[in-house]
């Protein structure tokens, strides 16, 4: 009898790229949840909008590209970068932003790089921080989750105001924005207020800001999973938030009237998302052991400087796309050591 | 009772594998039966092929040298059992390239007969002297029947500089479905162990360290049982994890002993030897049993034939007798691997024999090795880094295969990969990693080659300018005696023009010469005469 051959291993292998994708967006669930249950039904339309959109420049690209479209349509990369890029931007975000964001994430920052596995540049981040420079009025339009709670606006309501611009009659922008913690902590330590004054604020609750702190902490349990289950490893969110919690700890023992606590840090804007979903990419993250921890207290540093020194109240998007871009330097420098051999690659 | 305890040591990476072992291990070992013709090939491991040392036609018995190999690196091929040499050319042979390859094919004669082959048994074998162990052991062809066939000899000969303080016996058997070690274990543990003390004899080591992974219990107590209350602190049976590859030699010495192996280097290099339990087994019959290396046992297993069993096999039957004695292949038989599923080599045909590193033999079918999905980019997840035994950069590897630079490879240590496979099976793009690993090693040995083949080239063109210039030289040389020569008679023939002499003088020797043939007879043609003109 003959056979067709094959070259070893022959045992099928326990993975595949939709099944990780797939894991991670169950991972992203409960935080995505609960950031709906503190801003509204605004969070899951966005979630929609930019899914869609994310999914169609991803069949455009790999039709003009003459890609085949049902092996990368089904890998779920696509789904996670507009997921991911929702979850970034304000809850009541205007469409026509969205679209331009996951647009050029999808198109730019991933197609023309060569699409899945060649993107130099984390596409989520990249997306966002285009919309974040080029819109900085929209992008400011986050709510006040205590005023989104008595207000309870309806689905068609969130509907209108994302696609139409129109708020029901009665309210203003004004009325139901607010500054993030983050945007507060960081204008008050400018006017020279003392944390512990700015902290009395009704925004601030035990861990964070009212609100985020637990969006943060369901994005933990989320993040937890993924580690538990292997789909991620370690070193990134234990680098980066062990980094920004030293750091911020550091400055916060010397003086914590102007610096805030790392606690604050850690549970404040996107840090644990960043840390558990965004910084974890896999094609733009570093890929040696050693250099993902370098790779992730990177970003956790800048993080802080940020915060704390730079022009913008939240640095994760920043931060991970320059520490993307010293990938290359880092993965070169921490090869691991091979077996057989000393540290420096010579006979050992 | 279990093993002793002894402390282990980890190796990097490696992968948990469904082990589908009881498969082939719920039935007793069977001896397959003889089959009508036998198939050796001359060539079954690394180094040199066998020569044969018998014609077409001839008788031979059971145990009869058929081809020899007086290489270092060569082992001896003998007669499976009596029969005729009805072939010596190519015929199929198990071989990844599928190729054929030459053999000696014996039809058998049914008395499996060894008249006075068998060697002369040594019943004093605990104090057997190492040198004669040694050429025991390469007088019955004994190679690793681990599944490399690296020549059992070579092993037992460290060079002096090395000192041998530990004896590592492999009975790890970590890919998944073969069964042939344990099943040798747990049924001839007794000879294994004599093995054991017959390789001591020659190495003189101060340990001895069974490795057995602690899937195979039954294997663990058999051979406990068997090693008896000897020697209890140097002779160890140690049940170690069931980690894939924790069976390939540098991570079994790793494990036992905590040494790393030099990547370039041998065990030996740090003060070790490995053996596997079978040959070890081979060696206890060769020399107590007089019987070279002649039949081994074979694992038929797999989802695809209908009765999974090892079989004790004489070498050279082919594959498609195996499956037959093992039920037959399913319907659905995908697939036919020779080895173990992680790094055995898929055949072409079942028409291939049984050659002495043929443990397993697997019957796949589709569900079992197929891919989940379709071959994706690299998305540099960094799975394959966490599991690859050798520490090396998987997805950079196949990066600089895949652009074929092969010097960035290389510097990458491509070659210290050992081709186990658990990048690949880890690898969620489903990417045949080790495929493009192979590729690359091969064009760089291609490269290589015509490197060395262009470096001789320009080494024969540069002896051939060397002496033509030579010759040149030697000519003008020769040129210049000669014309002093002429000079200096006329000199002293005084007022006769040089010319005129240098004819003359010629003349002279033309009639002398014909003078010369006409003597000798005018039949005696020599026309080529004329050229030894000494001017030329």
């Amino acid at each position: 009898m003959r056979f067709k051959t094959f070259s070893s291993p022959h045992m099928a292998p326990a993975r595949s790229v939709n099944r990780v994708m797939g894991q991670v967006l169950l991972a992203l669930i409960p935080g995505t949840a609960a950031m709906t249950w503190y801003f509204g039904w605004g969070v899951l339309i966005n979630v929609s909008l930019a899914v869609t959109v994310a999914l169609a420049c991803e069949a455009l690209m790999l039709l003009v590209r003459g890609r085949a479209l049902t092996p990368h349509i089904t890998d779920l990369s696509a789904v996670l970068a507009g997921w991911l890029f929702a979850l970034a931007v304000p809850p009541l975000t205007p469409w026509w932003v969205t679209l331009v964001g996951v647009g050029f994430a999808m198109v730019m920052a991933k197609h023309l790089y060569g699409g899945l596995g060649y993107n130099p540049f984390n596409p989520a981040m990249v997306g966002y921080v285009v919309v974040l420079i080029s819109f900085p009025r929209e992008m400011t339009l986050w709510l006040s989750p205590s005023v989104i709670a008595e207000l309870n606006l309806s689905l068609p309501q969130a509907f209108t105001a994302i696609f139409a611009g129109r708020l029901p009659d009665g309210l203003t922008w004004d009325m139901i924005t607010a500054a993030t913690p983050l945007d507060r902590m960081q204008t008050g330590v400018g006017l020279a207020h003392p944390i512990s004054e700015i902290q009395t604020s009704p925004f601030f609750g035990y861990l964070g800001g009212v609100g985020w702190e637990w969006i943060g902490l369901w994005f933990l349990v989320g993040g937890l999973w993924l580690l538990k289950r292997r789909v991620i490893g370690w070193q990134i969110p234990v680098a980066m938030l062990g980094a920004l919690t030293l750091l911020s700890g550091l400055f916060w023992l010397i003086n914590p009237e102007i610096y805030a606590s790392p606690l604050f840090h850690v549970f404040s804007g996107a840090a644990i998302l960043g840390a558990f979903f965004i910084a974890t990419d896999p094609v733009s993250a570093s890929t040696t052991p050693r250099g993902r921890l370098i790779f992730g207290a990177g970003v956790g540093a800048l993080v802080f400087v940020i915060r704390t020194w730079g022009g913008y109240a939240e640095g994760v998007a920043f931060a991970v796309l320059l520490m993307n871009m010293m990938v290359p330097l880092i993965d070169h420098y921490t090869q691991p050591r091979v077996f057989g051999k000393t540290a420096a690659g010579k006979e050992g | 009772m279990t093993a002793s305890s002894h402390k282990l040591w980890r190796f990097h990476g490696g992968v948990k594998l469904p082990d589908h072992k009881a498969e082939s291990t719920t039935e007793p070992v069977a001896v397959a039966p003889l089959p009508p013709r036998l198939i050796l090939p001359l060539r079954q491991h690394i180094g040199e092929a066998a020569v044969p040392v018998v014609k077409r036609g001839e008788q031979v018995r059971k145990g009869q040298l058929i081809a020899r190999s007086d290489t270092y690196v060569g082992a001896h091929i003998h007669a499976p059992t009596s029969g005729r040499i009805v072939l010596i050319g190519d015929q199929p042979v198990p071989h990844p390239s599928g190729l054929s390859a030459p053999c000696i094919v014996i039809e058998a004669d049914g008395e499996d007969d060894w008249g006075d082959s068998r060697m002369p048994p040594i019943e004093d074998y605990r104090n057997i002297d190492p040198v004669k162990l040694r050429n025991r052991v390469r007088d019955a062809g004994i190679v690793g029947l681990g599944g490399a066939a690296f020549p059992a000899a070579v092993k037992l000969n460290p060079r002096p500089q090395q000192k041998i303080d530990t004896l590592v016996i492999n009975g790890a058997e970590c890919e998944p479905y073969i069964t042939c070690d344990d099943m040798l274990m747990r049924t001839q543990a007794e000879a294994v162990i004599a093995g054991m003390h017959l390789v001591r004899r020659a190495l003189k080591p101060e340990r001895c360290l069974f490795g057995i992974e602690d899937n195979k219990p039954e294997a663990i107590r058999a051979m406990t049982e068997a090693l008896g209350g000897e020697e209890r602190d140097n002779i160890r049976i140690v049940a170690i994890p069931s980690i894939y590859p924790t069976g390939g030699e540098r991570q079994l010495v790793r494990v036992l002993t905590g040494r790393e192996v030099p990547s370039e280097g041998l065990p030996a290099d740090v003060g070790v030897v490995c053996h596997n339990v079978g040959t070890l087994a081979a060696i206890y019959r060769a020399v107590v049993l007089g019987e070279p290396l002649i039949s081994r046992l074979v694992t038929v297993t797999g989802s695809g034939v209908n009765r999974p069993r090892n079989l004790q096999v004489y070498l050279g039957t082919p594959v498609a007798d195996l499956i037959a004695l093992a039920g037959g292949y399913t319907d659905d038989v995908e697939r036919l691997i020779m080895g173990g599923p992680m790094m055995g080599f898929a055949l072409a045909s079942d028409a291939v024999p049984i050659i002495k590193g043929g443990n397993c033999v697997i019957a796949a079918r589709t569900a079992d090795v197929e891919r989940p999905g379709p071959v994706m980019p690299c998305i540099r997840c960094g799975e394959c880094v966490k599991a690859c035994p050798a520490g090396l950069l998987p997805q950079q590897l196949y990066w600089f295969s895949r652009a074929r630079d092969f010097e960035k490879a290389q510097e990458y240590s491509l070659f210290d990969c050992i081709e186990c496979g658990c990048c690949a099976h880890v690898c969620p793009s489903n990417i045949p990693l080790v495929q493009y690993y192979r590729f690359a090693k091969n064009e760089i040995w291609s490269q290589e080659r015509e490197r060395r083949q262009a470096e001789a080239a320009k080494q024969r063109h540069e002896l051939r300018r060397e002496r033509l210039e030579r010759e040149e030289r030697e000519k003008a040389e020769r040129m210049k005696r000669k014309q002093a020569t002429t000079q200096q008679t006329t000199a002293t023939d005084g007022a006769e023009d040089p010319k005129q002499a240098v004819i003359r003088a010629a003349l002279a020797r033309a009639q002398a010469r014909k003078a010369d043939r006409e003597a000798q007879g005018t039949n005696a043609a020599a026309p080529v005469s004329d050229n030894d003109d000494e001017t030329r």
